[in-house]
């Protein structure tokens, strides 16, 4: 005890004030830095779109030429995919591991604050893209050869920027993956983490394999472009359907990367608030390390047009088929959790609801897409388009707000205004539904992806959609007043929060003392 | 609680109203495919629309069952929590019966894509040329070839005039073809990728420099159909339409034998054709930089 009384005394001299910030190694500080910064991405994303579907309001240009508009959805994607969701993701591991595992912080606590101060440096090189000649990077967040041979220096601030995030990325995913390993509580199996932890380890190895793969792939378009190889150019012996293949080796993975996480956050709230323990445990974490699996030998769905020989793409339908049984059993078994449950409906379980429902239509879509016939005409339009928004913004960002709901009060220890979150959460699905439930038919009726003008009769639906995204974004601004206001006060909460729920986190104050479990609690 | 659900439920029902009454005063509302006029196109139609119903009828059951449970399972209903954590017959059940539907799609669509792979035995071939930002079209049995671009006039695109009905999907020089024969497309790509779509003919395969992609369509209804390039080239990504005019095969005969005198009066007036030298300079000016 004597120990623990002045190894407390020593950590209460920590710096104040920005530089608390700056130079923390406390994984709650950084686990806040990361959400926190994952939100302003997401605004910033999100501003991007509303630009373009403000152009798409109508035929005919408007707002933005043609140029202009291509810069908005690439950079788009890049801070919603790079700068939004994964460093969210990050940003939950490190606020919920070290708590659910019973650790007293993250294992490598300083390349910790390295791995999330990459991020602003990485972000703003990234935007300041638009500030040189020839504007952000204009060949899509794909960058698919040889388009993006061509363009100006955003195209190589792009890929430094993408070197950083990456970096970024892989520390973090080492740091979780040695956490995990080495940081648990006696007792607590790996049988018995829960599954929030199971599904990040799983990512932080699809990080590792991955993130490596991706940056070799703008390394080798950054040579072609300054330094005179020819890797993708035909003229030169090269072959620009390899670019195609390495990013895709990294962006099938990646889309697990993003979601994976999510199931983790929804696999804690559904139990809550149906106040009965998750249904098949055992069955869940197979079904994420078989999507883990199984997200490396699909890459090639992503280019059935290519011209790839008949039996590849017989291989890599039947592959991508595959992963609806894992992903089926993972839905099942949330319905089975709610099942002959007692449930409530707080703000956190609306949302977990409406993942299911809404990734449950992404994964409908997806099969449909894995079916290569089938995808000669969905490929490379706004079906895809709306796909895998309901993967995406359904899946994982409205996973993560869920997951912001259940656990703010245990980090602010505050509890969150109920009423506005509901609000939050009907205006959001609604409105999303509204915006990418119509893309569905502009795909199907014959709209290509990343066009700034359309076609007379593509106008209906884009109207309906542009309308959508304005009140989706709009409604995002009331998150941001809700958790403000829940950092400032609010009502207090307990250390349970909620009623009964699973967890060595709610048997800590909220919010926690800024270290936590420096005696490991025991686990039975 | 019950009052933000009844006025967005009522926010909700007005719309879909108007939405409904607007579907019947425009025809701009198209939910589906196109139809198809050519095999390909009728198999992937209805592949399409064999697993859209199959997936909407899985996710009415799946979700009904959800919504019976939050109904029924509701704590403010006295439900009182069953503890149950696992079945392990249940679980293998529900993970045998998606695999069958499975290899129930996969069957069919195996089978409708070895035809589309199987370009043997065409009865003319077509080379098709994607540049920044217009097609060739290269009649191979034929020694005709021509560019075919965007005719929309850009007074429509920055909305200083009315818009044409088929604004951006009209071209100078459309690719006319004969009906109930088998094209073989051979495509490929100057500079970027680019990607020729046809919707009503099922085909769509990637432009890529350094590769010829091989597919085909047997057009079975003549008229003219209309498709854009699918892959992001660059800044008039939006504004290289298709266009296929099918004719019988007696027009298509004179067609060509027209375009073929026309092209050996061109090579005997000596005069530079107008349409390279300015393709010329449009894939200088779009290169590196
Ligand atoms: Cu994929
Ligand atoms: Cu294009």
């Amino acid at each position: 005890m004597a120990i623990a009384t002045t190894h407390d005394e020593h950590h209460h001299d920590h710096p104040t004030g920005i530089m608390r910030w700056i130079t923390t190694t406390n994984h709650k500080d950084i686990g806040t830095l990361y959400l926190v910064f994952s939100l302003i991405m997401f605004m910033v994303g999100g501003a991007m779109i509303m630009v373009v579907r403000a152009e798409l309001f109508q035929p005919g240009l408007q707002l933005v030429n043609p140029h202009l508009f291509n810069q908005m959805t690439t950079v788009h994607a890049l801070v919603m995919v790079f700068g939004a969701v994964m460093p969210g993701m990050v940003g939950f591991a490190n606020w919920l591991i070290p708590m659910m595992i019973g650790a007293p912080d993250m294992a490598l606590p300083r390349l910790n604050n390295w791995s999330f101060w990459i991020l602003p440096f990485a972000a703003t090189l990234l935007m300041l893209s638009f500030l040189t000649v020839g504007g952000a990077p204009a060949a899509g967040w794909t960058m698919y050869a040889p388009l993006s041979i061509q363009g100006g220096m955003g195209m190589d601030m792009t890929i430094f920027a993408v070197h950083m995030l990456g970096i970024s990325s892989v520390l973090g995913a080492i740091n979780i993956i040695v956490t995990i390993f080495n940081m648990r509580a006696p007792g607590m199996n790996l049988t018995k983490m829960p599954l929030f932890v199971w599904t990040w380890l799983v990512t932080a190895f699809l990080l590792i394999a991955v993130i490596p793969v991706f940056a070799g792939a703008v390394t080798m378009l950054l040579m072609d472009r300054h330094f005179g190889t020819a890797f993708f150019d035909p003229a030169g012996g090269g072959d620009p359907v390899l670019f195609q293949h390495i990013f895709w080796f990294f962006g099938h993975p990646e889309v697990y990367i993003m979601v994976l996480p999510s199931f983790g956050i929804i696999s804690a709230i559904i139990p809550t608030f149906a106040r009965k323990p998750l249904f098949g445990y055992t069955s869940m974490v197979l079904a994420v390390a078989a999507i883990g699996f199984l997200s490396f030998i699909v890459w090639a769905h992503h280019m059935f047009t290519v011209g790839m020989p008949l039996v590849g793409e017989l291989y890599f339908m039947y592959a991508t088929m595959l992963i609806a049984v894992p992903t089926g059993v993972k839905i099942f078994n949330w319905l089975a959790t709610m099942w002959r449950g007692s449930m409530t409906f707080e703000t956190p379980m609306l949302f977990a609801i409406g993942v299911v429902t809404l990734f449950t239509m992404g994964g409908l879509t997806g099969i449909m897409t894995s079916i290569t016939p089938a995808d000669f005409q969905y490929h490379d339009t706004y079906f895809v388009v709306a796909h895998f928004h309901y993967t995406l913004f359904a899946g994982s960002v409205m996973g993560m707000m869920g997951g912001v709901y259940y656990w703010l009060p245990k980090w602010t220890g505050h509890m969150y205004n109920e009423t506005l979150g509901k609000w939050h959460f009907w205006l959001t699905a609604i409105f999303f539904n509204i915006t990418f439930f119509p893309q569905h038919f502009l795909g199907l009726a014959g709209m290509p992806r990343r066009i700034p003008d359309y076609a007379l009769q593509f106008t209906e639906f884009n109207q309906v959609s542009s309308i959508g995204s304005f009140g989706l974004g709009l409604s995002q601004l009331l998150l941001v007043y809700i958790v403000w206001k829940t950092v400032k006060g609010g009502k207090k909460a307990g250390n349970e929060v909620w009623d009964n729920p699973e967890g060595l986190e709610w048997t800590i104050p909220s919010p926690p003392p800024y270290h936590t479990f420096e005696t490991p609690p025991l686990v039975k | 609680m019950s009052r933000i659900k009844s006025v967005l439920f009522a926010g909700l029902s007005l719309a879909s109203v108007g939405l409904l009454s607007m579907r019947a005063a425009t025809a701009g509302w198209a939910l589906n495919l196109p139809p198809p006029v050519s095999p390909v196109g009728s198999n992937i139609a209805s592949l399409h629309n064999a697993i859209l119903i199959i997936c909407v009828v899985i996710f009415a059951g799946v979700f009904a069952v959800m919504f019976y449970s939050i109904f029924a399972h509701r704590k403010s209903r006295g439900a009182q929590p069953a503890q149950f954590s696992h079945n392990t017959a249940v679980e293998f059940v529900w993970s045998a019966i998606p695999a069958i539907i499975l290899v129930g799609m996969a069957i069919p669509s195996t089978a409708t894509l070895i035809d589309m792979e199987n370009t043997e035995q065409a009865d003319m071939s077509v080379k098709i040329t994607g540049y920044q930002w217009l097609w060739e079209y290269e009649y191979l049995d034929h020694d005709v070839s021509y560019y075919s671009r965007l005719a929309t006039p850009s007074a429509q695109i920055n909305n200083q005039e009315t818009k044409n009905p088929h604004y951006l999907l009209e071209v100078d020089e459309p690719l006319v073809l004969p009906v109930d024969k088998k094209i073989r497309f051979m495509v490929t790509a100057a500079d970027v990728i680019h990607a020729w779509w046809m919707p009503e003919l099922g085909v769509k395969k990637d432009a890529i420099p350094g590769y010829v992609n091989e597919t085909w369509a047997l057009i079975e209804k003549e008229g003219t159909y209309r498709g854009q390039c699918a892959e992001l080239c660059g800044k008039d990504h939006g504004f290289m339409p298709i266009v296929v005019k099918a004719v019988s095969q007696e027009a298509f005969d004179a067609w060509i034998a027209s375009k073929q005198s026309a092209a050996r009066q061109d090579v005997e007036s000596g005069g530079p054709d107008p349409v390279r030298v300015e393709l010329a300079t449009s894939i200088a000016a779009a290169g590196r930089g």
